[in-house]
């Protein structure tokens, strides 16, 4: 029987062809809007470490200054740490594991002259940070907690800086002058952008991965420049780099690993009580604010997701409303002209649920039409989208299964939602009504 | 003649096929909800893309040097760096600076009339500039004097104390002063870091801040130093229409020395470009959709027009019969639509608000000013109206025979 609709289907499009394609381009349209806006909002919203994200939590304090808060509007704590807090904090290994990180960037030379020297960013790091991010490696791995201590010269490369530098070759043991010092190479990392880069949001959340990493205590062993947002509320004591990791200004970034509530509770109760020691020192002088924040709800704290793209998903919503509407009034239009049609099936036996079938079906297949066609416009929307935001948007204007699925589905209920009233009112057209004209 | 005199009888006829009414009113509201709010929208970005940033932009771009080798002096390479550009055919003026305008990174710092922690302040970029910052950035002083070039020093790295003397913005010191009383601020102590005093010695009339976001984007310092740093920015203005070719010579020349390494050689014209690009492309794309929403809306109005002037082909001929000419039956079709568009563009009025006060309370966007509703209204009613003139076209032109034949 439902080959025999689906023939029906296709022989009654074919009759008007211009209504017919008109509700398609509609339902193209619609579908076409909705899933570009979709998919930007899906992708920057997406979950970058789906396996753990529960069990990382990003550690706030709150250092600020007495007389005003950090978030004049939501009273949330400083978004980074200071390099004294990062230290006490991460030395008392509370947590199952533990990364403090900051950004920093210098020079990189390669021997090899061919090769000219280039500017590249750090990520300086505790050697926990591979395992927490599960982090691929291509050869070799990250450091250990002795080379932390120690602050030795290591230094884990990516993929692309290894192929710039050493064309691609098993770089593990090779040495590399970065920032005057000579470092050697213990890892080189596999394909990884986490998007979004969910460990440094602070600093851009769409942002390529950094070039190199190292061990976090290099900062203050070769005074390395403080890259990303610093923020300061109090004046510095005096000059030098000392007196900056020692001020109140926050450039340092934490995360835990807790494996459960009561560890994550167990961690507050931890944060609050060091608070508190560092009170009776004279620091911190707000009230108790401090926070835990597991990776989606870091991510929605720091507002990932761009207010234009959720603008514009709303309004390509809106605007897939209209093309329905508009499909609701042309199969209106279309089934009424075929009432005779219909009356005459019911007066040969049909019954209402046959034709309510064969319309649906009629329906659906404009919908899925509609809806093959939006998915095309979609992938040329959001070759707009790339050509129209640079960098940042290749990460997230990209199509994926679930997606695909996603837009069919859309196309599919929208379409048949459209179709429900219209086929209503044709099933319920009287056969004799219809019949006396003839 | 009265042209509503038809009015009755087509309410009457609308209300025994109430639904296609109301499928074309819905239509029409919700255009014109998505329309007027993106016009709202686009006229907005407009505004933002286009405020005066306060330099030469035509006409000036900028680089980093990023120095690594052993022996690397910064201050000799800078002085020579900037003997040497200032040497090159075509440059009008150029400084070492902290931090560019427009360009999304740089430093801010905070200024206040008294001392103390828990004074009043207001934030201000910070740029360290050279006495020939007026010059290079086309700045005029409208008040007080600007450094000469023994005001200006050395900073070096993690430096915490500040110069003795400061130039601020016009929107600065009206901050500081008051709308009126800004002029008067030059000879006053303002304090950095809570307690470092300033004298303010010369304001400015405009320049922009790093961040094209900011609020506060036209409250920006200018202090007499010069950064004691291996990593350094240079800003160059190049002669009218000499830009590109200076670009490329400055380049060069820098490139020589092989003790750095030679970055984000720019133009502020792409500078601009970047630091607006999402909004640019929010107007793009709410453009594409406000043209793609109006067609749709028009073709489905013909669509369901066409068909409404199909099913009443024979009553239409029978008007015919009886004598209504052919301009009755045009402007029959055409007042109804009329109608229909009326009940829409008032229910749009009510939606368009609705959406706006829901942009408002969710995206913080400011409240659209009340003529964007009439206006919308109008438009919607001529798309209506165009719309719907071919089906009404070829109705009025249905003969009356047609009332006499049985299909």
């Amino acid at each position: 029987m439902f080959s025999y609709y689906l023939r029906l289907a296709f022989k009654s499009m074919g009759r008007n062809p211009i209504l017919s394609a008109l509700m398609v381009a509609a339902i193209a349209l619609g579908i076409g809007a909705s899933m570009t806006t979709i998919t930007v909002n899906y992708m920057m919203s997406s979950n970058p470490i789906p396996e753990k994200s529960e069990q990382l939590f990003y550690v706030q304090v709150d250092n600020w200054s007495p007389h005003n808060p950090y978030d004049d509007e939501t009273g949330f704590p400083p978004t980074q740490l200071t390099w004294r807090d990062a230290n006490n904090l991460y030395n008392a290994q509370q947590g199952t594991r533990q990364t403090i990180m900051a950004k920093s960037g210098g020079v990189v030379q390669p021997d090899d002259q061919d090769v000219k020297p280039f500017e590249a960013a750090f990520r300086l790091a505790t050697n926990e940070f591979f395992a927490m991010f599960n982090v691929p490696f291509l050869f070799g791995s990250g450091w250990d907690t002795q080379a932390d201590k120690n602050r030795e010269h290591v230094v884990v490369i990516t993929k692309q800086i290894n192929e710039r530098v050493f064309g691609g070759d098993n770089s593990v043991g090779r040495e590399l002058t970065i920032a005057g010092h000579t470092f050697k190479v213990i890892g080189v990392l596999d394909t990884w952008q986490p998007i979004p880069k969910f460990y440094d949001v602070e600093n851009g959340a769409f942002e390529d991965i950094e070039d190199v990493f190292m061990p976090f205590l290099l900062k203050e062993e070769l005074e390395l420049p403080s890259w990303g947002n610093t923020s300061c509320w109090k004046p510095r004591e005096s000059d030098g780099f000392h007196a900056f990791l020692n001020s109140e200004c926050i450039n340092f970034q934490m995360w835990v690993e807790l494996l459960d509530a009561n560890a994550e509770s167990g961690y507050l109760a931890f944060l609050n009580n060091y608070v508190n020691e560092q009170k009776s020192l004279g620091r911190f002088p707000r009230p108790l604010n401090n926070k835990l924040s597991h990776v989606m709800e870091w991510m929605e704290i720091s507002e990932v997701v761009e207010e234009d793209a959720k603008v514009m998903m709303w309004l390509s919503l809106m605007f897939l409303t209209v093309c329905l509407l508009n499909t609701i009034g042309l199969l209106l239009a279309k089934f009424s002209s075929k009432s005779s049609e219909i009356g005459l099936r019911r007066a040969v036996g049909a019954s209402k649920k046959d034709l309510f079938y064969q319309h649906t079906v009629e329906t659906a297949c404009i919908g899925l039409l509609g809806g093959l066609l939006g998915l095309v416009l979609a992938l040329l929307g959001l070759t707009g989208i790339k050509s129209l935001y640079g960098d940042f948007a290749t990460k997230v204007a990209n199509f994926d299964f679930t997606l695909v699925l996603l837009g069919l589905l859309l196309a599919l209920i929208s379409s048949i939602a459209a179709g429900l009233y219209p086929t209503w009112r044709a099933c319920n057209i009287q056969p004799a009504s219809q019949l006396k004209s003839q | 003649m009265n042209p509503f005199k038809d009015a009755g009888p087509i309410l009457r006829a609308l209300s025994r096929n109430k639904i296609g009414a109301v499928l074309i009113a819905l239509q029409i509201a919700m255009t014109m909800t998505i329309i007027v709010n993106s016009v709202y929208i686009i006229n907005e970005r407009y505004a933002k893309m286009h405020r005066d940033s306060g330099i030469d932009e035509a006409n000036s771009f900028y680089l980093r040097s990023v120095g690594f080798g052993e022996n690397f002096n910064n201050q000799s390479t800078i002085e020579e760096d900037i003997r040497n550009i200032l040497a090159v055919p075509g440059v009008r003026a150029a400084m070492q600076i902290n931090a560019i305008p427009l360009s999304g990174s740089g430093w801010s710092m905070s200024l206040q009339r008294e001392p103390g922690a828990d004074a009043e302040d207001f934030g201000t970029a910070v740029y360290f500039v050279d006495e020939t910052a007026l010059e290079v950035f086309d700045l005029e002083l409208v008040a007080g004097e600007f450094f000469s070039m023994t005001d200006i020093n050395w900073r070096q790295a993690g430096q915490s104390n500040w110069s003795d003397k400061v130039v601020i913005s016009q929107a600065l010191a009206e901050r500081l002063f008051g709308d009126e009383d800004w002029p008067q601020g030059v000879g006053k102590t303002v304090y950095i870091e809570d307690k470092e005093p300033m004298v303010v010695v010369g304001i400015v009339d405009k320049i922009q801040a790093p961040w094209s976001g900011w609020d506060d984007l036209d409250q920006v310092m200018l202090s007499p130093e010069q950064l004691d740093y291996k990593s350094v920015r240079y800003f160059i203005r190049a002669e009218e229409g000499r830009r590109d070719e200076v670009m490329q010579k400055v380049e060069s020349m820098l490139a020589e020395n092989t003790q750095r390494v030679i970055r984000q050689v720019r133009t502020m014209e792409e500078t601009r470009e970047r630091s607006y690009r999402s909004d640019s492309a929010m107007i793009k794309i709410l453009t594409t959709v406000m043209i793609t929403l109006t067609i749709v809306t028009a073709l489905g109005i013909v669509g369901l027009a066409s068909f409404s002037v199909n099913r009443r082909k024979k009553q239409i001929g029978t008007r015919r019969a009886l004598g209504a000419t052919k301009s009755d039956i045009l402007r029959y079709f055409m007042l109804e639509n009329f109608l229909i568009s009326t009940i829409g563009v008032v229910i749009g009025a009510g939606l368009t608000m609705g959406l706006n006060i829901v942009l408002v309370n969710t995206f913080g966007m400011d409240p659209m000013q009340w003529y964007y509703i009439p206006i919308g209204m109008v438009v919607l009613w001529c798309v209506g109206q165009l719309a719907v003139f071919g089906p009404a076209q070829r109705a009025a032109g249905t003969p009356p025979a047609i009332a006499t034949r049985t299909v």
